[in-house]
């Protein structure tokens, strides 16, 4: 008895935890289109959600590059297909690894920033103090992040586009061999709208679910200190799993659309 | 939409809350509430802690939601205000938060200003002017405008918020715990300057305190809360012949008494 009691409540709570989010959504995405918005705040979030992400973004998508342009070639040379590195880790690349590194670490940086510093202005009352200043707190707070991480992603995706597949040819010149001359022009012959466009649309979904993710859990924050560093956990977890989720059921669907 | 029955029965009434219920999970802490703020009048709430002082004000506010009960503001029904119709109404109110609730990302002069920029779309020039006149009028001087709440004492904070309530002098002020934290010189600089803001201006204000000496100073009536209702209100110069053992209790500090404090070992 006790396990179904158990089963029940819990099920009732993330039942009323999705119904929670679904109003927040709700509210963020009407608040997008009425005045007032606050262009000075959406520019401020862009540096700090876009800019200065650029750093570790670059850094992991060159890596990841690099070593895909390593195991790539442990498949292809099995089957004396060497000569197909490029292409496939141009749209690994493209389609999957730079969106995801991207928006993984994104989500780890930013999701969590954005929980703390709503959550410390929900213990400390500062959300409450908003809306006596008859400042609407989705709008001020929420609005301009959701704004500038839309657009930050897939900024920040293309860069990691390009840095991504530069890994790849410096792994594949230095260690594998290559003449770089072919496998810039076999990247660029293989260079496709398409390949680059799923990418940034998938970054685009990315960047709402981390500010979106960051924003939920520190506007929901609870009790003191604990209750904060809960909400950046939760931020970080949730977001980096919606974006594995979201990457699948993307993926799915380009391929059904032959996009 | 007023009902006739509204107008006549609260006639001269700026607040009236009727019946507010307010529970936190099992935890019941308004229980019925009925008070009544005359308009232009200074209104003083005391109250042991945690009987849900702070908890009335922010119901009052939308902050949060009464489960049940009626909360009207010159005779408008708070709960069915939503977007611009709740906008202006906001914008009758100035609070001070009993934590200050300063935004730790401005400076003190935005933090005074903000709600003229941000809720009344003044300009930026003219609200620093109002701003830092209002932080004079706190006692704090125009070197203090450009720090960041984190670097100020408690009280300096309070007198900050204090500033930010006033800025846009609003209709109707709420003050929680204005006092607590100042010493006793500046307790008495808050009290005239509430006094003043309220005197003359036709200001309704709500205050809460522990602080006595500083009810009986800028109240022109104290309601007294227990278990979630209130259970005296009058004129501050009866306070201290209410015929109330709670009251009697409260205001001269006794241990012993009806009220048992919740003292757990
Ligand atoms: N957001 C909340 N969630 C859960 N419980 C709350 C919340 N806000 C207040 N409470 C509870 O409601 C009760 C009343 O709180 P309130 O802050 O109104 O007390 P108060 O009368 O202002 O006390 P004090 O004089 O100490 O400030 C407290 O027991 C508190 O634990
Ligand atoms: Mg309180």
């Amino acid at each position: 008895m006790k396990f179904f009691t158990a089963v029940g409540r819990s099920t009732l709570e993330l039942l009323g935890e999705v119904g929670r989010l679904s109003i927040f959504t709700a509210d963020a995405v009407t608040s997008f289109i009425r005045p007032p918005i606050y262009w000075s705040l959406v520019g401020t979030q862009m540096m700090r959600i876009g800019f200065f992400s650029l750093p570790v973004v670059g850094l992991t998508a060159f890596f990841t590059g690099a070593v895909l342009a390593l195991q790539i070639y442990i498949g292809t040379a099995r089957y004396g297909a060497e000569q197909f590195v490029p292409t496939v880790v141009l749209i690994g690349i493209l389609r999957e690894l730079g969106p995801v590194i991207a928006g993984l670490m994104v989500a780890g940086r930013v999701s969590a920033a954005i929980a703390a510093e709503l959550g410390t202005m929900r213990v400390t009352e500062q959300i409450d103090a908003l809306t006596t200043l008859a400042t609407r707190p989705v709008k001020y707070l929420v609005v301009p992040r959701l704004m500038a991480a839309l657009v930050s992603m897939p900024l920040l995706v293309a860069v990691a586009d390009a840095i991504g597949v530069l890994g790849g040819y410096v792994a594949a010149t230095k260690s594998l061999g290559f003449t770089g001359s072919i496998y810039l022009n076999t990247t660029m012959n293989d260079l496709n709208g398409n390949d680059v466009m799923s990418g940034l649309i998938k970054a685009v979904v990315f960047g709402f679910l981390i500010a979106l993710m960051g924003s939920y859990n520190g506007f929901n924050s609870k009790g003191g200190a604990q209750g904060v560093g809960a909400a950046t956990t939760n931020a970080v977890v949730s977001a980096s799993i919606l974006i594995l989720v979201a990457n699948y059921i993307l993926t799915n669907i380009f391929n059904i659309l032959n996009f | 939409m007023e009902s006739a029955a509204s107008v006549t029965d609260d006639d001269g009434a700026k607040i009236v809350i009727k019946g507010v219920k307010k529970r936190f999970g099992p935890k019941v802490v308004l229980d019925g509430l009925d008070l009544t703020v005359p308009r232009g009048q200074s209104l003083v709430v005391i109250g042991g802690s945690g009987t849900g002082k702070s908890v009335t004000i922010k119901c009052v506010l939308g902050i949060l939601k009464p489960d049940a009960g009626q909360i009207l503001v010159d005779g408008q029904d708070t709960a069915k205000l939503r977007g611009r119709a709740r906008d202006a109404y906001l914008r009758k109110f100035g609070m001070l938060f009993q934590g200050a609730a300063l935004f730790d990302s401005m400076p003190v002069w935005e933090n005074v200003a903000f709600g003229l920029i941000q809720g009344r779309g003044v300009g930026r020039k003219k609200a620093r002017d109002i701003a830092y006149e209002k932080l004079t009028k706190v006692g704090l001087g125009a070197d203090v405008g450009g720090l960041y709440p984190s670097e100020l004492s408690g009280g300096m904070q309070k007198r900050v918020g204090l500033a930010r309530a006033i800025a846009a002098d609003p209709e109707i002020i709420f003050f929680d715990e204005p006092t607590t934290g100042l010493d006793p010189i500046m307790s008495d600089v808050i009290n005239n300057l509430i006094v003043d803001t309220v005197r003359g201006t036709g200001t309704t204000t709500l205050s809460i305190t522990h602080d006595l000496v500083s009810a009986r100073k800028i109240a022109d009536r104290i309601a007294m809360l227990y278990k979630g209702k209130i259970i005296w209100e009058g004129p501050t110069a009866e306070i201290d012949h209410s015929g109330n053992p709670y009251v009697g209790q409260f205001i001269h500090g006794r241990a012993e008494g009806p009220i048992k404090m919740e003292v757990r070992g």
